[in-house]
């Protein structure tokens, strides 16, 4: 559910980049199907893309359920028959949306020029994941006085998430700029009477949806990240062969 | 010094002393820190186990009073969740009814039409029903459950459900609780089924939810034997008022006696329903798990270079789990009950502690040098990393304080665990953690220890060489050359990583444990969570089957145990078809449902029985226990109320019995009953139908298990193909890690390295080059020596050249070298031996002086040899200066005779080289290098010192450099001359010597010669060829086709070499390195900075600074990769076309001494003894090695992965991936004080290194094989 939104407002953006990098690519001599396929870059590209989409609606659809079971978005009762009992359009735009914040962030961190060397491996990105489902089962399931408090903790446990696992800047103003984007489509997408906030306290939405957003940004660029690493090396040796 | 230093110093000093404690006494501490843990978890032990199933609670209804919110001290056992009012009181009113007596008109139909009518005047009955005393007058509708909607999602239950008013279910429901709509209907067994769900369903049915009972005890049925309708109305109540009940009570039993029931009614049961967890709420518990699990995976494989890795990681994770439990056991102790589900919240606890710290405890344990006694080691390690592991801890300390400050109740509880957790955690990790670490390590060098000291005893046998005379260990030294050091990693590494797995598996026979493991579990989950699955549905089954069984009872007693006798199980059944014949005593009444004329219809015949009898039984007092468990959840459920951590009570049930006359069921029918044919199915067919699900599940599953057995029996052949029971004996338990692939019918290929020693050389060696094929070394004495690099031959012998300016005038000693060169590697050619045995010179008296000890052996050893030796002398031997040696040297004389008789007879046709008259004659030449026998390494300014007084002596030079390409050798001199040798036949073709200062350094590629020299100018030659023929062969170098081919010169050839280029200035001090590569130049200086040149016109392209000392080591290779290291302990990666820096890294204490990059990694040695690998692309310390004190700092990467290093007297080889040492090669018998200077990796995966004054040929076999 956090996700959703991101892809509405990004869409535009990291496609457009996305093409950009697709079509720099320089025709590789083959070295073997295994390998090339691996080093080739748009491929690479393609493959990480798909990884990131897929475990965006993974955790799209396993942070909905935490959402529904306590009512906090409503979805129209038709499609609560369904059998992930959400809309259907959500998965796919999260799927979508961690897919271009993964593919961003390391492109943004190539463009500056600061390789981000920050707790680079796999146990701590899961470790990450770990502390994003925590925030959501939190923001879900712990009952808060009220909503300031509420919002007031995911904020600080975001940002903590941040420090803890990232800490550069870039990630922080991406996953600022990107929160406030996705917040500001969810007001729209909810004014528009698509979905609709059990208990709204924030405009339309609920308050702590920007640090949700927030924290799903850092994860997913920590994991783009990372995968972006595998390509990094493959196409180093690449370059040696060569 | 700051605070924070000391507080550092004192931090890191307690650690130390900690860790050793730890390390010293390991058994006891465990013992402790495992008391503490069990004590710890003790008060575990008091609170109740989760599950789902509900939980009861009976009190009794007379004195029964809503029970305060207030936890009252001790009220015995009454439970935590007792508290407060109940959701709602449940009321259900049991009714039976059937038709007596029965007669032959009726049809089934009539069995259960009108005694389901006659719910509707019940429910008016009851809803009509008023009681009025002094306080008022109360009715159904002021006591009910006053439901208001409807959940949303429940559309098709509309029509049934009431949807607001009383809570009031009853059969009748199914007709809207109207009178009419059930008369009107001609089929009601359709109407009833019409609202069951399609398929399968564990949770409660709207049929169950009306009737009340379970289906099957409804008797609404075509097929009711027993022709008695059973169901409930049931009301629901929201608070509870005795006297209205009572009245109620009273009433019904008054308009419907039910003459035998001795139901109890003095008690009600309240029911507490556990949070229940739905596939929905298992799916983002599962994922945490999931993640939680790939976590630890990844934590945990970064473990490496231990004894046993899932040992380790086995240990980190008990650390973990037993914190936890810990903290658990520690806040139940001191009062704080858990409220949190605790399996929900167990991940981010295991997250937010943490594997990091353990994992870092374990890296700097190994890092630390692995020479150092355990003890010291387990506290080196803790203290070194003794300031990171405070500081996080301290960092998540505060951030969990600043949760606990949030003041929301549950984040304060998860803090408060949090931090317990942690606290317990670090004295885990600290005790537990650190003493297994220990031990671990201990395990491990007693492994190697024991592995070593096997081959050292055993003596390799000396591989008889059928030619070339290998070095044959002596035979009273009971050391071998190679002690062939395998440590476990290095068997590992052989084995494919998929076999390690297979090995892994068959050893601990995991799988199958898992397994069966697993499944117990499963089954315990499976009767011990669901009491509406395996076990009601077992006692169910004893019950209903047991009077087919055994008629006379004795059955297991149901779950319900609340009657103190119960026989036979179900009444009803039992007595449809085995009426009792007589009247037993059985405690609680069986009524038998007479009435009137009803008295002669219980025959004793096997026919159906006339009158069907009603009976209550203990089962009907507490028929909702046969309900499934969901169902008051999910009747609440449609109504938006949920029952999760929340109680209803139970009142105890109003019995109706209802006694209808054949004509009123005649009168109730509908027209279209009759139209059902009769039963046509036998009576005993019913109990088939249910028999035989029950069959085909017990088939299936009976199929399903023997599967099971059939693939765990596959798994467990394929898996361990060992046969355990034969011979027993024979394997035993063996230590584990000692031969671990032994027993598996592997064992990897024994591959003993040998190194071949190329002996020749009277003094240290102080240049090598190579071009693969053949190798070039120079001597402190001069001497230049080609070998053939396949076959470890000795081809060529350069004697220095400035004694043999003086042949005139010296005498013939230098031949004694060459010699016994060739004696010794018995194949020296008659035109090789010709211009050595030219030689004399004053040199030859120390030099043999220092070599003589060890010259009567090999004389002796092949005598036969010295008829072969080609004695065509050139010269006369001289006799004036061949005077005897001062310093008692006895046996110069000796073998100067002997080889004199040898002399005469062939004067040979020496070619004169064409360039040798170029250089003048110098004159003899008694000054030696003052630095003889010195085994360290020459620095600059040694160089340059050496150099000074030299020139200022005689202007006699040594050579500096040497390089070799093609069969030409170019050799660098002190005095700055440059010459060129023919390699083949030793013949001098060319000489420069425009510069007037020694050359530092030499690079040879395409044609060009650089040189750098002492006074920091560069030097750019050409090779020119002027072929008298006009043919250039060309000889494509062995084994690198990337390297341009080197001319190769044949011996008419007119070879020039001209200055093409000097660069006067290039560094403002000496130039201490030079290589060149892909058509670059670099060069490193003392001034700290490099510089790139381009070798074809010998321009400047950078100069690159960033060290702040001088460098010391570069590399550069085809793929342009520039790496530089300083004086400074800095490593620079460069990019040569950009003349950027990459990256820079600093790791060693002093001079980076070495360089050498891979693909993937660059590796570096330094002054401080260790070696360093980086990641190449990242600039981050891969690992690090630590190596002896002193030993040498040459380095060579073989392969991708293999990495040889030089040692004292030895060379190691390493697996760079794992940084495992694999072997270490013994070079000589004496491993004392020689270390290995020089090494070169040669193409065909041999290594050459300088061992004082032998050179050492070591092939390494194995990597052949990988090469090839």
């Amino acid at each position: 559910m956090s996700l959703t939104l991101t892809a509405m407002s990004n869409s535009a953006v990291t496609r457009g980049q996305q093409q950009r990098s697709g079509s720099g690519q320089m025709p590789q001599p083959s070295q073997g199907p295994y390998i090339s396929v691996i080093t080739n870059r748009t491929t690479n590209l393609a493959i990480r893309g798909a990884m990131l989409f897929s475990v965006g609606v993974f955790l799209a659809l396993v942070l909905n359920l935490l959402q529904v079971q306590r009512n906090v978005t409503l979805f129209p009762p038709d499609v609560i028959s369904s059998i992930f009992s959400s809309a259907w359009w959500v998965p796919p735009c999260c799927g979508t949306a961690s897919a271009m914040i993964g593919l961003l962030y390391p492109r943004i961190d190539s463009c500056l020029g600061e390789p981000h060397k920050f707790k680079r491996e796999w146990s701590s990105v899961m470790r990450c994941v770990a502390v994003f489902v925590g925030i959501n089962h939190a923001s879900a399931k712990v009952d808060f006085a009220n909503n300031v408090q509420l919002s007031l903790t995911l904020a600080a446990l975001s940002v903590g998430l941040w420090w803890t696992f990232d800490r550069s800047r870039s990630g922080f103003g991406l996953g600022v700029s990107i929160a406030l984007l996705a917040t500001l489509a969810t007001q729209l997408l909810v004014y528009n009477g698509v979905f609709q906030y059990t208990s709204p306290d924030f405009l339309y939405i609920r308050s702590w949806l920007p640090c949700i957003f927030f924290a799903g940004v850092i994860t997913m660029g920590n994991i783009g990240r990372q995968l972006a690493l595998y390509e990094y090396k493959f196409v180093q040796e690449k370059t040696h062969q060569d | 010094m700051t605070l924070r230093e000391r507080l550092r110093e004192k931090i890191s000093a307690a650690f130390y002393r900690h860790g050793l404690l730890c390390a010293s006494y390991p058994v006891p501490i465990i013992l402790f820190t495992s008391a503490s843990i069990l004590t710890c978890c003790y008060p575990l032990l008091r609170l109740p186990l989760p599950g789902t199933g509900p939980v009861e609670f009976t009190t009794g209804v007379r004195d029964y009073s809503v029970p305060s919110h207030e936890p009252q001290g001790d009220l015995g056992e009454r439970p935590d969740w007792y508290r407060g009012p109940p959701v709602a009181y449940i009321q259900q009113v049991l009714v039976k009814a059937s038709v007596s007596p029965w007669d032959s008109s009726l049809v089934p139909v009539d069995v259960f039409r009108s005694p389901l009518g006659r719910a509707f005047s019940l429910l008016e009955e009851i809803r009509n029903h008023v009681h009025s005393d002094g306080s008022g007058v109360r009715s159904l509708e002021t006591l009910c459950l006053q439901v208001t909607d409807l959940f949303p999602g429940l559309r098709r239950m509309q029509s049934v459900l009431p949807e607001h008013g009383c809570l009031l279910v009853s059969p009748g429901n199914y007709w809207q609780n109207q009178r009419e709509l059930f008369d009107l209907d001609p089929d009601l067994l359709k109407t009833i089924q019409k609202h069951e769900p399609k398929g399968l369903h564990t949770s409660a049915t709207l049929r169950d939810l009306l009737f009340g009972v379970p289906g099957k005890y409804t008797g609404v049925s075509h097929y009711n034997r027993k022709r008695v309708v059973t169901y409930t109305i049931t009301v629901v109540l929201s608070s509870y008022d005795a006297r209205f009940l009572g009245s109620l009570r009273g009433r019904l039993k008054q308009l419907h006696p039910s003459a035998n029931c001795s139901l109890r009614d003095d008690h009600m049961v309240h029911v507490h329903f556990k949070e229940e967890i739905g596939i929905a709420e298992l799916i983002p518990l599962v994922t945490t798990y999931i993640i939680l699990f790939a976590y630890i995976y990844f934590s945990t494989r970064k473990i490496d270079m231990v004894k046993s890795k899932w040992g380790l990681a086995l240990a980190a994770v008990v650390t973990v789990l037993s914190s936890l439990l810990m903290s658990v056991g520690l806040c139940t102790l001191f009062g704080l009950t858990p409220t949190l589900n605790g399996g929900e919240i167990f991940p981010y606890l295991v997250v937010v502690i943490g594997l990091e710290n353990v994992l870092v405890l374990t890296k700097s344990v190994v890092s630390t040098p692995v020479d150092l006694e355990v003890k010291l080691r387990i506290a080196q390690g803790l203290s070194n990393e003794s300031w990171s592991i405070m500081k996080n801890m301290a960092t998540e300390l505060c951030i969990i304080l600043i949760g606990y400050f949030t003041l929301v109740p549950a984040i304060q509880e998860f803090c408060l665990f949090a931090v317990v957790g942690l606290v317990s955690d670090f004295f885990l990790q600290m005790f537990f953690f650190t003493t297994v670490l220990s031990i671990d390590i201990r395990r491990m060098e007693l492994a190697d220890l024991n592995r070593r000291l096997p081959a050292e005893a055993g003596l390799p046998p000396p591989k008889p060489g059928p030619l070339r005379i290998r070095e044959v260990p002596p035979p009273p030294r009971p050391s071998p050359h190679t002690i062939t050091l395998q440590t476990p990693a290095f068997r590992n590494l052989r084995l494919p990583k998929r076999l390690r797995v297979v090995y892994f598996l068959a050893r601990t026979r995991l799988a199958q444990r898992i397994i069966m493991v697993g499944t117990v579990i499963w089954i315990g989950i499976l009767v011990y969570t669901d009491p509406a699955g395996i076990r009601t549905y077992l006692a169910a089954q004893v019950s209903e089957q047991s009077p087919l069984g055994d008629p006379g009872g004795g059955g297991l007693a149901p779950h319900l145990g609340v009657a103190p006798v119960f026989r036979g199980g179900d009444p009803t059944s039992a007595l449809s078809i085995h009426p009792p014949p007589d009247p037993t005593p059985v405690p609680e009444n069986q009524s038998q449902g007479h009435h009137g004329a009803a008295q002669a219809g219980p025959l004793p015949q096997a026919s159906p029985p006339a009158v069907p009898q009603i009976t209550w039984g203990a089962e009907d007092e507490e028929g909702w226990r046969r309900l499934s468990f969901r169902h008051w959840p999910s009747l609440f459920s449609y109504y938006n109320i949920t029952l999760a951590k929340r109680y209803i009570s139970i009142l105890p049930v109003i019995p109706v019995t209802v006694h209808l006359s054949p004509q009123e069921a005649i009168e109730t029918r509908h027209p279209q009953d009759t139209r059902h044919p009769p039963p046509s199915i036998p009576k005993v067919s019913a109990d088939l139908q249910t028999d035989l699900t029950l069959y085909k599940v017990a088939a299936l599953g009976l199929a399903a298990g023997v599967l099971l057995v059939l693939l765990l029996f596959c798994l467990y052949r394929v898996l361990c193909p060992r046969n355990y029971g034969q011979n027993g004996v024979a394997h035993g338990r063996r230590r584990r890690g000692d031969l671990p692939c032994d027993d598996y019918g592997y064992s990897p290929p024994v591959s003993e390295i040998s190194p071949l020693l190329l002996r020749g050389h009277s003094m240290d060696i102080e240049c090598l080059a190579s071009d693969g094929m053949l190798l070039a070394s120079c001597c402190l004495a001069g001497q230049i020596r080609v070998w053939d690099t396949q076959t470890g031959d000795c081809l060529t012998v350069i004697p220095n050249e400035g004694l043999r300016r003086s042949s005139s005038s010296n005498g013939c000693w230098e031949q004694w070298d060459g010699g016994y060169g060739a004696a010794e590697s018995g194949l020296l050619g008659p035109e090789t031996l010709g211009p050595a045995c030219e030689e004399e010179g004053g040199g030859g008296y120390p030099l043999r002086r220092r070599t003589a000890p060890t010259w009567p052996t090999l004389f002796n050893d092949q005598p036969d040899l010295t008829p072969l030796i080609d004695t065509n002398f050139a010269s006369q031997p001289p006799s004036h200066l061949c005077t005897p040696p001062r310093h008692g040297f006895d046996f110069g004389g000796l073998v100067e005779r002997a080889y004199m008789e040898h002399e005469a007879p062939s004067p040979s046709a020496y070619p004169s080289p064409s360039s040798a008259s170029s250089s003048p004659p110098s004159g003899a030449q008694p000054h030696r290098r003052p630095s003889l026998g010195d085994a360290a390494a020459f620095s600059a300014q040694d160089r340059a010192s050496a150099a000074g007084t030299q020139a200022a002596a005689d202007g006699e030079s040594s050579v500096w450099a040497l390089e070799l390409r093609g069969n030409l050798i170019a050799a660098g001199r002190s005095s700055g001359k440059l010459e060129l040798w023919d390699a083949v036949e030793g013949s001098l073709r060319c000489v420069n010597e425009d510069g007037g200062s020694g050359i530092t350094a030499l690079a040879f590629l395409n044609n060009r010669i650089v040189a750098a020299r002492l006074n920091g100018s560069l030097d750019f030659f050409t090779v020119e060829i002027n072929k008298p023929l006009g043919l250039l062969q060309y000889r494509g170098a062995p084994g690198r086709g990337s390297v341009p081919p080197s001319p190769c010169y044949s011996s008419e050839d007119v070879i020039s070499c001209q200055l093409t280029r000097s660069v006067q200035c290039a560094h403002q001090k000496p130039i201490t390195v030079l290589r060149a590569a892909a058509g670059r130049v670099v060069t490193g200086s003392q001034d700290h900075t490099v510089r790139v040149y381009r070798l074809e016109d010998s321009c400047c392209l950078f100069t690159l600074q960033g060290h702040s000392g001088g460098i010391t080591a570069i590399y550069i290779d085809q793929t342009m990769v520039l790496a530089s290291g300083g004086q400074d302990g800095a490593i620079c990666l460069w990019d040569v076309l950009t003349g950027s820096r990459v990256s820079h890294v600093y790791g060693h204490r002093g001079d980076v001494t070495s360089l050498v990059c891979t693909i993937s990694c660059v590796i570096s040695s330094g002054l401080d003894d260790l070696i360093c690998i980086w990641d190449r692309s990242t600039g981050i310390k891969l690992y690090s090695i630590q190596q002896e004190v002193g030993c040498g700092a040459s380095l060579g990467v073989i392969s991708e992965s293999l990495l040889v290093t030089g040692g004292q007297g030895c060379v190691s080889f390493w697996d760079l991936n794992f940084g495992d040492l694999l072997q270490t090669v013994y070079l000589g018998q004496s491993s004392d004080g020689q270390g290995v200077r020089q090494l070169l990796v040669l193409d065909n995966a041999a290594i050459i290194c300088d061992f004082g004054s032998e050179l050492s040929l070591v092939y390494v076999p194995s990597v052949l094989e990988k090469l090839d």
